[in-house]
């Protein structure tokens, strides 16, 4: 990283454009990391990536210097609120995980009319995934017509025109390997035609 | 501004002429970037124009966020962009105590700029935030750095002169700015 913060910019010669790293983690520049909550995760990925960073941000001197700027009573306060971050983001990320764990996503076929079928994908947005860019691909993957579609309940699914179930299963899990297996279901509904 | 996470709304070109304008009010608003304009406003680059909630435009280039602009506010720089041409915009410093309110959203306080470690235009001639000495008006776009860091952590508009700002020592002095980690920061343009 070119240390640029200390000469004064002539406006006539071209500097060329700083590199700044970001980190893995929490996206912020390195220096930051401190204040997303999430400083120890950020620190390993540092040290993995940037070692030179690394040890110029996380060394003693530096965790002093850190200290020597502040009064003693805004440390601690400003200790504790860092503290109430952290926890606030990893209960953050326990709740997701959890969440991740219980949710399912049902892949559904519907008979639409003897022989024909559409596919009905629903819960997907419990795993982070984008309901429209998912269906997009989805209908370029098996040239099919592929939405997002309301449901009764209020939530969104994906319906895709055939029946590509388990098409849909087997890309759905090598796709996104976060995805446990067992928590997609195929489900099939047959639509009975009310007698009249 | 940005303090809740979005995603980003319809994505659309920006006519030529359109384009033409845009890289003429940077330069007017911002003096310093016109020698590395072609580098952040090519000429023959297409931008795009995406619409962010609260009737923000985001320009960019690819996938590279440029500047935004709230209604017709004055245009800003994305922080990404402020720290890779961090020289090209007028500046100002505020102290370590203050960056963690930064970086929750928090309205910037004058108090954080006026202190000891905060740097306001008019000091030592040979430090970055001198400005040569002169003054920002209320209304003018800063890039905040924060003491004893490399990159910039907020960038927003003055609601308070800086003359006033030494004198009064108190007082909001940047609302609604974009900061690193916001909304806007982690928007996914992909």
């Amino acid at each position: 990283m070119a240390d640029t913060e200390n000469t004064p910019a002539p406006a006539t010669d071209l500097k060329p454009a700083r590199k700044v790293v970001y980190c893995g983690v929490c996206t912020l520049p390195p220096e930051y990391c401190e204040y997303g909550g999430t400083v120890k995760k950020c620190q390993d990925w540092l040290e993995d990536h940037n070692p030179t960073l690394y040890a110029q941000l996380y060394s003693a001197d530096a965790a002093a210097q850190n200290l020597s700027t502040l009064s003693v009573d805004a440390q601690k306060r400003a200790e504790k609120d860092a503290q109430k971050k952290a926890a606030k983001a990893s209960a953050q990320e326990a709740r997701e995980s959890e969440k991740r764990a219980t949710s399912k996503i049902i892949i559904k076929r519907v008979e639409r009319n003897k022989r024909k079928y559409v596919t009905e994908i629903s819960g997907l947005e419990a795993f982070g995934l984008e309901l429209k860019k998912v269906a997009k691909e989805f209908g370029k993957k098996f040239a099919t017509g592929s939405s997002v579609t309301k449901t009764a309940a209020g939530g969104e699914e994906i319906t895709v025109q055939g029946d590509v179930s388990d098409d849909v299963f087997d890309w759905l899990t090598e796709k996104y390997e976060e995805i446990p297996e067992e928590n997609i279901e195929l489900v099939e509904d047959k639509k009975k035609k009310s007698a009249a | 501004m940005f303090k809740k996470e979005f995603s980003p709304g319809a994505k659309s070109k920006v006519k030529s002429s359109a384009q033409r304008a845009i890289r003429a009010k940077v330069i007017e608003t911002y003096p310093l970037i016109e020698p590395y304009i072609d580098e952040v406003l090519p000429k023959k680059e297409q931008l795009d124009l995406v619409k962010i909630p609260d009737r923000v435009s985001l320009y960019c280039n690819g996938g590279t966020p440029l500047f935004w602009q709230h209604m017709d506010d004055p245009i800003v720089p994305h922080l990404q962009l402020v720290h890779k041409y961090p020289w090209c915009f007028t500046r100002v410093r505020i102290d370590r105590g203050g960056i963690r309110f930064v970086l929750s959203g928090a309205t910037l306080m004058v108090p954080g700029l006026t202190s000891p470690g905060g740097r306001l235009p008019g000091g030592e001639e040979s430090e970055e935030w001198a400005n040569g000495g002169k003054e920002i008006e209320a209304g003018d776009v800063v890039v905040v750095d924060a003491e004893g860091k490399e990159n910039a952590c907020l960038v927003g508009v003055l609601k308070m002169g800086t003359k006033e700002m030494k004198e009064k020592k108190k007082g909001p002095a940047i609302e609604n700015g974009h900061y690193v980690g916001d909304g806007l920061w982690k928007l996914d343009l992909s």
